[in-house]
């Protein structure tokens, strides 16, 4: 058998401007400083804003990210009037309907909506193609605004939108922290967003949902209780709402290298008979919401981490047509690789690529950390994958595989401007599975390396940091 | 700078105090070597965190710069630093970081 093959990708945005204050750095930020919700609503987008901004179209590939070298920056400002919110394997949704996305995936009466948000909500998803009438059934009809009112006087979080109350998530258990409100609308954010994202590959690459075997999500949210947080399992619960029927799962955790450890896994699994079909989702996350609004605010630009971005991936058995994984060379950081930017980069780049027999220089584009620069820039935080193509040019010249003087143009030759929302495991190299795949299969590339990075330091149980690396290529055909 | 490192510095100095530290920096680019030069010098330019209004005055230096390389074993800079020295904009970093050094 030949190596394991994308399928099928997809990608979802989900703008959630009024959840933002929800977010890990405002959620901090708003109890020291009163003042900053109004500061907050002042530079949130609209939803054409955030439909129509560059970057996004990008993501749900309507554009290819090489378009974004040819569109003015400020992005923010250089809007695509009348962009769709589909795509052939995406889309952007609107607050209200993922507010009835949530209620949709709420198993356990956590959320409530009011019954003429319900009502608007139910007029636009039952013309969605991805939603059926099991699904308006969940949505419900909704409470009474008076009683939704009394739940957040008795501490429900409330669902905010702009200004009106619609609804509210209430707590899981009165003592257990893992279960707080706030928790449970970053677990359920997770789920539904991530939902959305295996439906729509599902349909977009007509994938039999009955015929998936296995599901890993390698979002970020550790759901769990107070005896066994982090204890998962996220994927399954996305397989039931997704008509997985036949399938399983696993949360796999690695920050935010973990959707690119789940591709191998994924690969291994099917390579070695053990599942026929697997799918890769992240779902988004609601703690990177404003992140890094302080930048934003302090140079007075809108906030741009106003969305949930979800994907999926189907991978499946060679099919003698769609690109496959080169399982034989997998690029990983071991424990004594060391955390210089220079051993990693040696580790994931130049080992496999030497396994080969490859030179830098012959893998047609890398993938690496997309974080849409528009975002990280005014916080101090440069422009990531800029970085990461010089530190790849700058391994390709020490290795005498590229000239130095042409370290500048790598980016535009062997890479893309970022387009990513920055959240977190979502920008680490898989929003250009879509598009890899698509330009493969066209011809226009014979190969594509994926790396992701993860900061295992940040949870302080050690000091190294993670990585791994893959490489797709043509199917050369049964 | 992050509003938590920001704390953690100002723990640092005023365990250590300010004659005993020094700053190194490996911030990417000569823009975010500025602003954490400043706000490690002046304060927090964003008046957000521990530091805004704080001029801890502390040494500052980034990692790329000669001075810095002088003090650290050649073979060791090399396979630790060399490949970054060779792709980040060396002088303009160093440049924002001197000008906020010598003030």
């Amino acid at each position: 058998m030949g190596y394991p093959v994308i399928k099928g990708v997809s990608y979802i945005i989900a703008h959630v401007p009024d959840l933002v204050r929800y977010g890990s750095k405002p959620t901090r930020e708003r109890v020291k400083d009163p003042s900053l919700d109004q500061k907050i609503k002042l530079s949130l987008r609209s939803f054409d804003e955030a439909k129509n901004y560059p970057p996004h179209q990008v993501f749900i590939g309507n554009l290819k990210p090489e378009d974004l070298w040819n569109i003015k920056k400020p992005w923010f400002e250089n809007l695509l009037p009348g962009s769709s919110r589909y795509s052939e394997w995406g889309e952007i949704m609107p607050q209200d309907e993922f507010y009835g996305l949530l209620k949709i995936a709420d198993e356990f009466d956590l959320v409530y909506l009011t019954k003429e948000f319900s009502d608007r909500v139910k007029a636009k998803l039952i013309d969605h193609i991805l939603f059926d009438a099991a699904d308006m059934k969940r949505l419900g009809e909704g409470i009474d605004r008076d009683k939704v009112v009394q739940k957040v006087s008795a501490g429900a979080l409330p669902l905010l939108d702009g200004d009106d109350l619609v609804g509210c998530i209430q707590d899981g258990h009165d003592e257990d922290d893992n279960l707080k409100a706030d928790i449970l609308l970053e677990n359920l954010s997770c789920k539904a967003s991530g939902i959305l994202a295996i439906r729509r590959a599902l349909r977009s690459h007509q994938q039999d949902p009955a015929a998936i075997d296995f599901i890993m999500n390698s979002g970020e949210e550790g759901v769990g209780d107070r005896y066994q947080r982090g204890a998962g399992n996220l994927a399954k619960a996305m397989a039931e709402l997704s008509g997985c029927y036949n399938s399983t799962g696993v949360d796999i955790k690695a920050f935010c290298c973990a959707p690119v450890h789940s591709m191998v896994l994924a690969g291994s699994l099917i390579y070695s008979s053990i599942y026929n079909h697997v799918i890769v989702v992240g779902g988004g996350a609601l703690a990177k919401l404003g992140m890094k609004m302080k930048g934003h605010l302090t140079n007075s630009i809108p906030i741009m981490e106003d969305v949930l971005a979800a994907f999926a991936v189907i991978v499946g058995p060679d099919d003698g047509y769609n690109p496959q994984i080169r399982l034989d060379v997998i690029g990983k950081h071991d424990v004594s690789t060391g955390s210089s930017q220079q051993a990693i980069y040696e580790a994931l780049v130049k080992k496999p690529l030497d396994r080969l027999g490859m030179k830098i220089p012959e893998i047609n584009k890398y993938s690496t950390e997309l974080h849409n620069p528009e975002i990280t820039e005014p916080a101090g935080s440069g422009n990531v994958p800029r970085n990461n193509y010089r530190m790849i040019a700058g391994l390709a010249v020490m290795q005498g595989q590229l000239k130095r003087e042409e370290i500048d143009d790598f980016e535009k030759k062997y890479g893309m401007p970022g387009f990513s929302p920055t959240q977190g495991h979502v920008p680490s190299a898989v929003p250009y599975l879509g598009h890899a795949r698509e330009a493969i299969l066209k011809g226009e590339l014979e190969n594509v390396m994926f790396m992701g990075k993860g900061s295992l330091f940040l949870a302080k149980m050690t000091n190294l940091s993670d990585g791994i690396s893959f490489i797709i290529e043509k199917n050369q055909g049964k | 700078m992050d509003l938590e490192d920001q704390g953690i510095i100002k723990g640092t100095v005023d365990e250590h105090g300010r004659e005993n530290l020094m700053v190194v920096l490996g911030s990417p680019d000569a823009e975010s070597a500025e602003i954490y030069a400043e706000t490690v010098t002046t304060g927090d330019p964003t008046y957000a965190g521990p530091l805004a209004g704080v001029s801890l005055g502390l040494q500052v230096y980034h990692i790329l710069e000669d001075e810095v390389k002088a003090e650290i074993d050649p073979v060791i800079y090399e396979q630790q630093i060399g490949m970054m020295e060779m792709v980040l904009d060396k002088e303009a970093i160093s440049k924002s970081v001197k000008k906020i050094r010598e003030g």
